[in-house]
């Protein structure tokens, strides 16, 4: 994803000169073209991750759309104070688009993974987060980004992808099979192992590559279709990051969630990012043995 | 600055950016309430956000707020808070408070500014000296001085109210990285000119105004 996110951001400096590029060395190389066609809308500001997300702020209150682009530990975490103030506070307008995302640098350890970054996000108002689950479905929604106004964007790229992409509906889950004992929202690249988890099962699949804002009236109405209100939240970040938005969305229904995702104790292991998703539970067999458990005890 | 009450801990705060802002606003700003949109204007943005009843006067006086706004003074129904919020507050760039955010905005506006052809809009920021302290200005002067960001402006008011002081001055530390720096008195109007108007072609500019030192 990462690779196509570069390729079309540098498109759309081409396209539209309100949108300029502001980078800290990550993922600088491959901005390099870009950079000389277009020498004071790519910015490369070092590694200094305040800064970065300083100067997008800046640019925005001249009326460009930076998007900004490192690692997400290092765009969301590290730097949160200048998300917060320098962004939401002067009410400016950027897209942050990170990669990395959980656990693709597993063999980095814990400094390269950023599983908290949407629940950071969370305690701010004015984001839409998107978590395109197929390269196709990341180009389609930055390019949704770039092309918008009056809001705060965050895309969180990843190594790990489906097979196929979904035509994207910012705001919209997508009902991908239907059934009557329970709801199981996958969002973006854990798609794939949810549908191989759920297959053979009678429960409604959504997808969301786009979790803010949350589609609450979707859930509402998977979950009517159903016999028992029983959910299942399969995110590939800090599990349980949307349970107020699914609980809020519910409130008027007894219910019952089951939060799968990244867990929040250490896990110190480095490997691959595949190794990373098993000990998750995040892999098909992990995914079924828990929602398994979790109908079965309703 | 009378109509404004409260906020006693903040009042020397209040008083050291008097003079500097008076002459910036009246002498060099190409800023006026009329122009307060247009996109080639030049930017003042108050990196220390506390104590800002001398900024708000010389907003009163230049015409950006009304007076009678002054005595509601960070009072719940007040636009004007003990820290300035850019949303509520006319002719203010940024809203500011947490130290060390205005310079890093500041750099991104000039490189905004450039970007799109406002070569001759400059945008000055405003830091205290214990400001400089915030790692977050270390990462935003090295930037614009290795890059010449030439429409860049910093003023520091120096009160001398770093906890551990600043060997060499502060004025050393921007030009060591490529930076044009002046020190001058903070209460002497005809030197602060000088200072703000002094050609730096080709390099982000620097005044430290020194005024007395915080009690």
């Amino acid at each position: 994803m990462r690779e196509r996110f570069t390729r079309v951001a540098s498109e759309l400096l081409d396209e539209d000169p309100r949108l300029a590029v502001v980078l800290a060395v990550i993922s600088a190389d491959r901005f390099a073209r870009a950079a000389r066609a277009h020498p004071h809308r790519v910015v490369d500001v070092g590694i200094r991750e305040q800064l970065l997300v300083g100067v997008a702020g800046g640019m925005a209150l001249t009326g460009l759309r930076p998007i900004v682009h490192t690692f997400a530990s290092f765009l969301v975490e590290r730097p949160f104070e200048q998300v917060k103030l320098d962004l939401g506070h002067q009410a400016a307008e950027a897209v942050l688009v990170s990669s990395g995302a959980s656990y693709d640098v597993a063999s980095g350890g814990r400094t390269h993974q950023a599983p908290g970054d949407i629940a950071l996000l969370d305690t701010l108002d004015g984001w839409t987060v998107h978590v395109p689950g197929h390269p196709d479905e990341a180009e389609a929604l930055l390019r949704h980004a770039a092309a918008g106004t009056g809001t705060r964007v965050y895309v969180r790229l990843s190594e790990q992808s489906n097979g196929t992409a979904r035509p994207v509906g910012p705001g919209r889950f997508q009902v991908l099979r239907e059934g009557r004992a329970g709801v199981v929202v996958a969002v973006g690249p854990l798609l794939d192992a949810t549908l191989e988890a759920t297959r053979g099962t009678d429960v409604t699949v959504l997808y969301a590559s786009t979790v803010r804002p949350f589609d609450a009236a979707g859930l509402r109405a998977a979950v009517a279709g159903t016999t028992a209100a029983d959910v299942v939240l399969v995110e590939p970040y800090l599990a349980g990051t949307s349970v107020s938005f699914a609980a809020d969305a519910l409130r008027d229904v007894p219910h019952r969630v089951l939060p799968l995702g990244t867990a929040r104790e250490e896990l110190r292991r480095y490997g691959t990012w595949r190794e990373h998703v098993a000990a998750h539970g995040l892999d098909a067999a992990g995914i079924r043995r828990q929602i398994d458990g979790f109908l079965a005890r309703g | 600055m009378s109509l404004m009450t409260g906020d006693e801990k903040h009042g020397p705060a209040a008083t050291s950016t008097l003079d500097a802002l008076w002459v910036l606003y009246d002498r060099v700003l190409r800023v006026t309430p009329e122009t307060a949109g247009d996109s080639d204007r030049d930017r003042f943005l108050l990196s220390k956000g506390h104590g800002p009843m001398a900024y708000y006067a010389v907003l009163t006086a230049k015409g950006f707020l009304p007076e009678d706004w002054l005595p509601g003074f960070g009072t719940f129904d007040s636009p004007l808070g003990h820290h300035p919020d850019r949303t509520l507050v006319p002719g203010a760039e940024i809203g500011s408070g947490s130290l060390g955010h205005g310079l890093p905005l500041a750099v991104g506006t000039a490189l905004g500014l450039r970007a799109q052809g406002h070569t001759r809009s400059a945008v000055w920021v405003l830091v205290g000296d214990a400001e400089m302290d915030e790692g977050s200005n270390s990462e935003a002067l090295a930037f614009a001085g290795a890059t010449g960001l030439e429409n860049l402006h910093v003023l520091v008011v120096d009160n001398a109210s770093g906890t551990y002081g600043r060997r060499g001055g502060i004025a050393s530390r921007f030009t060591v990285e490529g930076w044009s720096a002046t020190t001058v008195d903070g209460r002497d109007h005809e030197a602060l000119y000088r200072a703000y108007t002094a050609p730096h072609p080709g390099r982000p500019h620097c005044v430290v105004a020194q005024v007395e030192s915080a009690p």
